[in-house]
């Protein structure tokens, strides 16, 4: 049963098209939709399919479970691919008309390719050695992304971007050589089955620390996220919301994979741990975003903001800690690259994405205006929207489980959060156009349909999962129930 | 031996690291070459190390079921160093490219090319 590798295969075989189609431009971006259409199809099915069938597996080369590399999709696996498949539509109908000719002409459409490519398959495997792989396709197809269009902000940003990324590959890369030196094993579900029966805990700490470093470098947690803000305005909009959406959540993503699957065994460390590194993220990067006054670095600090709330959620470690920190991934994906593509549309129409140039949105755009604040005011976490559910299943977790401090800090973070979407709304949208801004000739533009298109299409998904919270919802308890539970996936991938 | 290693395999890393926080870019990307090999050969040492055994034998054979070599780690370093030589010589291009748009290669005049 080849399901599980569709998901790594579909965009692999789009590259192979849009690069036979190299010469002709026009089809360029149609290919690109297509086959993320094809990839949200794909992950819809896989979903329902592991709803109804239990976990999915493919043992690749038909090598048995330990000996050969598996692909496996569980509940949480396909949650995220449903996700990634969100994002890839977007992006790609949106990159139609925000990204340049040059860009579009260079590569720009096989590289998102490969960077979903990369994301399906960190999302699919079973292997850690397998995961440093496909982080790798991932990256460099971040690299290319990042530096394609050559400006001088762009390279800047890419060496920061490029050396403390590449730092944490090799430290996830010693993490797996310490960790197989103990075990002898690369397979996630032995991995599970080796450890829970082992009970020299000592040699472990070092490869689990090592992950923990690679995997919070990823995931721009305190106190490694200074790659982030450096380096993620300077690409063209359409980038950078991609990666908002997607590259850091892989790290999130990885994270709760190896902490609730084996390395279960030292809690009494790691929770409070992430509790603690939960809050310092949310705290510090709400408060630095609170005093940016670019709209691409409010939001890129606002990333890292929110990073922290799946870290608690993580750290809660019940069903309900677990649970919300899936069901605000799910949200945060959708609300934050909804954002990034709301900044775009408002430099469309103001030319700066500075806040202290611009102003009077509400009156020349009352649409724009809506169409932001259903993402901002979702991230904020105003109910109905998504915002507003996810945050209360993580803090009533934290609440029930006797984490009060954290919770505390999340729900101060969440006013803080307020402020700094409510600052866009003012600046931008609210307050007069200053007087001593350079007037834009092209403020009286029509907004390309396909660039609105996306905005509007994960403005209802936010709204949708604002009033359809329930199923959403049993979705991540389940997908929770499956991860707190190793002996589930180590059934379905060995047989034990 | 493993004793020997680790103490190469550290100092490695110790020179990877000093060159990684070095003003000039080229120093940086060899800071990463060192970090990079440092990280293939403890990948090696914890594979397990058996003077002169092979890795694979044809049935039949006895003399070496009593200690073979892993193969696994030696595929694993090959990938790694794959990766790393890929990514180095993107690393490079980069470097380059900044040089011709910016004419500095001193890490230091990030911050004022970041505020221009």
């Amino acid at each position: 049963m080849i399901l599980p590798a569709l998901p790594i295969l579909i965009p692999l075989i789009t590259i192979i098209f849009l690069l036979f189609n190299f010469i002709k431009q026009k089809w360029q971006p149609w290919i690109g939709f297509t086959g993320a259409l094809l990839q949200l199809a794909l992950s819809v099915f896989l979903a329902v399919r592991v709803k109804t069938h239990g976990i999915l597996v493919l043992h690749t080369g038909n090598w048995e479970a330990p000996f050969g590399i598996t692909l496996v999709v569980d509940a949480f696996s396909s949650v995220m691919l449903v996700l990634s498949g969100i994002i890839a539509v977007s992006i790609s109908i949106y990159s139609i008309d925000a990204v340049d000719r040059k860009r579009q002409s260079f590569f720009f459409y096989p590289m998102v390719q490969g960077l979903l490519m990369g994301v399906n398959g960190a999302f699919v495997t079973g292997d850690i050695f397998n995961l440093y792989v496909w982080f790798e396709v991932m990256l460099t197809a971040s690299f290319i992304l990042l530096t394609l269009g050559g400006e001088k902000k762009q390279l800047n940003g890419a060496i920061k971007y490029v050396t403390i990324n590449l730092v944490s590959s090799l430290f996830f890369l010693a993490g797996i050589g310490l960790l197989y030196g103990k075990t002898g094993t690369l397979n996630m579900a032995d991995l599970a089955f080796k450890l829970s029966q082992a009970d020299n805990n000592v040699l472990l700490n070092t490869s689990a620390v090592l992950f923990f470093v690679a995997f919070s470098i990823k995931a721009a947690v305190f106190p490694f996220f200074f790659w982030l803000p450096a380096s993620y305005h300077t690409p063209p909009v359409a980038v950078t919301a991609l990666f908002a959406g997607l590259l850091t959540k892989v790290g999130v993503y990885a994270m709760i994979r190896f902490y609730t699957l084996f390395f279960v065994q030292d809690k009494l460390f790691w929770h409070p741990l992430f509790l603690w590194i939960g809050g310092f993220t949310m705290v510090i990067g709400v408060l630095t975003a609170a005093s940016q006054y670019d709209i691409r670095k409010i939001l890129s600090f606002h990333i890292i903001s929110q990073i922290g709330y799946m870290i608690m959620g993580l750290g809660i470690f019940t069903v309900g800690g677990i649970a919300g920190a899936i069901f605000f991934m799910a949200h945060n994906i959708i609300a934050k690259t909804n954002t990034f593509l709301v900044a775009g549309l408002i430099n469309r129409v103001t030319g700066s994405y500075d806040l202290r140039k611009i102003g009077g949105l509400y009156k020349t755009r009352p649409w724009l205006s809506v169409l932001f604040m259903i993402p901002a005011f979702g991230l904020a976490g105003i109910p109905p929207l998504s915002g507003f559910f996810g945050k209360l299943i993580l803090i009533s977790a934290g609440f029930r489980a006797g984490d009060y401090v954290i919770s505390f800090v999340a729900l101060a973070v969440g006013l803080f959060t307020l402020f700094s979407m409510v600052k866009i709304w003012n600046e931008a949208f609210w307050k007069p156009r200053p007087e001593t801004s350079a007037p834009f000739e092209g403020e009286n533009n029509k907004l390309p349909a396909s660039m609105v298109i996306p905005v509007v299409f994960l403005g209802i998904i936010t709204l949708t999962m604002g009033f359809a919270v329930k199923p959403i919802l049993e979705m991540a308890m389940n997908a929770a129930v499956q991860l707190l539970d190793p002996r589930i996936y180590i059934q379905a991938v060995m047989g034990l | 031996m493993e004793t020997l290693l680790a103490i190469v395999i550290g100092l490695l890393y110790a020179a990877g690291v000093y060159l990684l926080l070095r003003r000039s870019i080229v120093k940086l990307i060899l800071g990463i070459m060192f970090f990079s090999h440092a990280t293939n050969l403890l990948i090696f040492v914890t594979g397990g190390l058996h003077k002169g055994q092979p890795q694979f034998a044809s049935e039949g054979i006895h003399a070496v079921s009593a200690n073979p070599t892993d193969p696994l780690p030696q595929a694993l370093i090959l990938t790694a160093i794959v990766i790393g030589f890929g990514i180095t010589a993107f690393f490079m291009a980069l470097m380059y490219r900044f040089y011709q748009a910016t004419g500095t290669e001193d890490l230091d005049d990030l911050k004022e090319e970041e505020n221009k």
